[in-house]
């Protein structure tokens, strides 16, 4: 490279001649994205795929007890956790599109979770449900006398209370983009149903709802791509347990790895793939239109 | 001024029935960790709703480093807050590199760069964090602050290349023109004309990288082991280590680390909510 460049007798012109500097400049300012793109995404993705190039990988997942409990759990957070997410999402939009000065307060307010950090507020709630120490327990024992449940110690209950963390966590930033898709539908519309006599579920149902489903489906499947990568509302609340039986698959791979099982750790994300490429896919077509 | 109507306060009285509950909702688990902090050690686990002797005695042992957990206290707020500034600056000048490069300069390539950017953007950090581990250690970065800040720059730099090129094709097309039949190179362009009118999303990336970075868990906890190298969300989550953990302690130092990231993000909320949710689901 070097040498054409310098090189006077060469007959092709050197490559700065024959781009523009405008050109030049292109590839220089897209060059440091580019090398941080092919140093920690290329490359770590093409040697994690090839660490979980071998069948007996798969073998041994499948053969994992925590693998299936994991997989069943990842499927219970996305489709039960993140539809009832999205579902008290729609309905908040719709209040927080009220206008009143105090529930532009509230709505201040509202948006705390998602302003701050998780890992303090996740803790504060482990502690919360605490069976002994826990503030939950304690109003429980003093209401009724009886010690309250072990809540992180039964797996169901457990699960719930990581979505439960979650929801917390999230709701507040998807109420807020329903809220502006609310509030981008012409308030025309409403008045003319006023007039008509519409009932609150007929404007919903009519006036709403279609022009807001586009936005609600796109939310829901970008929230159950994002809620595959949720490491912290599991692994800071039951950090898998009890018995390893509320892992989830993000969670699941970072056991792996702790336990230097790096090829099962790839090979379960591998496993995530069919479920997570055609998600990927679907909201690549939608973002860059 | 005239009575409500009897429909009105029942119409008021069904948007309270929903707002006191979200406030408590959303006000638990934050309240908890507050009173907590401050709350002497045997007030803390009585269960009381406000403590009988409110202190700020917590914060006192905290800054000054008074207790096991807390010895490097000060050490993890400073390496919290470098990584974090870093990897604000970092991703803002390769993102702003690079959508200046798509969106003005159309570099050849530049839809297939930007659709493998949205790519990673979409792949969930979690599951990016096992080989990216391994690849690390592979550049001998463990343990260094740079593997940290290299692995945030490349989370965050898809959203924000994407948010910053949507923002530059609004910009016309004739002001570059004007500025070439003037004689402006193209660093020129770049320096006088395009940083300053992309002022608004710039801050709004910024300040979603810096976020991003602050609040990193899983990440910081991988990559990064000896005490003195920690950010402070690894140290938080360290205390879970012993049976006997100071509760009190941890919540006042969980307190005190979510407070920059809040101030700043209602600092900041004009930028984040016009620059980021806009762009984070276009319908």
């Amino acid at each position: 490279m070097a040498i054409t460049l310098s090189a006077s007798d060469t007959p092709s012109p050197p490559l700065s001649a024959r781009l523009s500097p405008p050109q030049v400049w292109a590839i220089a300012l897209l060059a440091p994205y580019l090398l941080v793109f092919l140093a920690f995404v290329v490359y770590p993705v093409g040697y994690g795929l090839w660490l979980a190039r071998q069948p007996s990988s798969y073998v041994a997942l499948y053969n994992d007890p925590i693998f299936a409990r994991a997989a069943v759990n990842t499927l219970i957070f996305l489709v039960i956790g993140i539809n009832i997410k999205m579902l008290i999402a729609l309905f908040l939009s719709g209040f927080f599109a009220q206008q009143r000065p105090w529930i532009r307060w509230l709505s201040v307010i509202f948006i705390l979770p998602w302003a701050v950090p998780s890992i303090p507020t996740i803790l504060s709630v482990r502690f919360m449900l605490n069976p002994e120490w826990g503030v939950v327990n304690q109003l429980i024992f003093k209401f009724t006398g009886d010690d309250g449940p072990n809540w992180l110690n039964d797996p169901a209950v457990a699960l719930a209370m990581a979505i439960g963390v979650h929801i917390w966590k999230s709701l507040p930033f998807w109420t807020l983009i329903l809220l502006t898709g609310r509030l981008a539908i012409s308030h025309d519309l409403y008045e003319a149903s006023d007039v008509d006599g519409a009932n609150w579920w007929q404007k919903f149902r009519y006036i709403t709802w279609p022009s807001m489903q586009t936005l609600y489906i796109t939310c829901t499947l970008l929230s159950m791509i994002w809620t595959l990568g949720d490491f912290n509302s599991v692994y800071l609340l039951t950090g898998g347990g009890p018995a390893d039986l509320t892992h989830v698959l993000s969670t699941l791979g970072i056991r792996y790895l702790r336990l230097d099982q790096l090829s099962l750790a790839m090979a379960s994300i591998v496993c995530a793939m069919p479920f997570v490429l055609p998600l990927v896919y679907f909201m690549m077509k939608r973002l860059s239109r | 001024m005239k009575l409500p109507t009897l429909r009105e306060v029942g119409t008021e009285a069904k948007l309270l029935l929903i707002g006191i509950p979200v406030f408590i909702w959303t006000m638990i688990p934050i309240y908890h960790m507050f009173v907590f902090a401050i709350s002497p050690k045997e007030d803390a686990f009585t269960g009381k709703l406000w403590p009988d002797h409110p202190t700020l005695h917590n914060f006192s042992i905290v800054f000054h480093q008074q207790h096991y957990f807390l010895r490097d206290f000060w050490i993890q707020f400073w390496n919290s807050t470098v990584i974090a500034l870093a990897v604000g600056a970092l991703t803002l000048f390769v993102a702003t590199a690079a959508a200046f490069s798509i969106s003005r300069l159309r570099v050849p390539g530049g839809r297939a760069v930007m659709n493998m950017a949205l790519f990673t953007y979409f792949i969930p950090a979690a599951f990016l964090a096992v080989p990216m581990y391994r690849t690390m250690g592979t550049y001998g970065l463990l343990n260094n602050h740079w593997s940290l800040i290299l692995a945030m720059v490349t989370i965050a730099a898809p959203y924000a290349i994407w948010v910053l090129k949507q923002a530059s094709d609004k910009l016309p097309v004739e002001l570059d023109e004007a500025a070439t039949m003037d004689g402006a190179t193209t660093l020129q362009l770049f320096r006088l004309v395009y940083v300053p009118l992309m002022m608004p999303s710039l801050v709004a990336v910024g300040t979603y990288a810096i976020l991003l970075a602050w609040n990193e868990y899983l990440y910081a906890f991988l990559l990064l082991s000896k005490d003195t190298d920690i950010t402070l969300p690894v140290a938080l989550g360290n205390f879970l280590a012993a049976d006997d953990s100071p509760w009190e302690l941890l919540m006042t130092t969980g307190f005190i680390y979510a407070l920059p990231p809040a101030a700043v993000y209602y600092a900041f909320k004009r930028y984040m909510v016009g620059g980021l949710t806009a762009g984070a689901v276009k319908s």
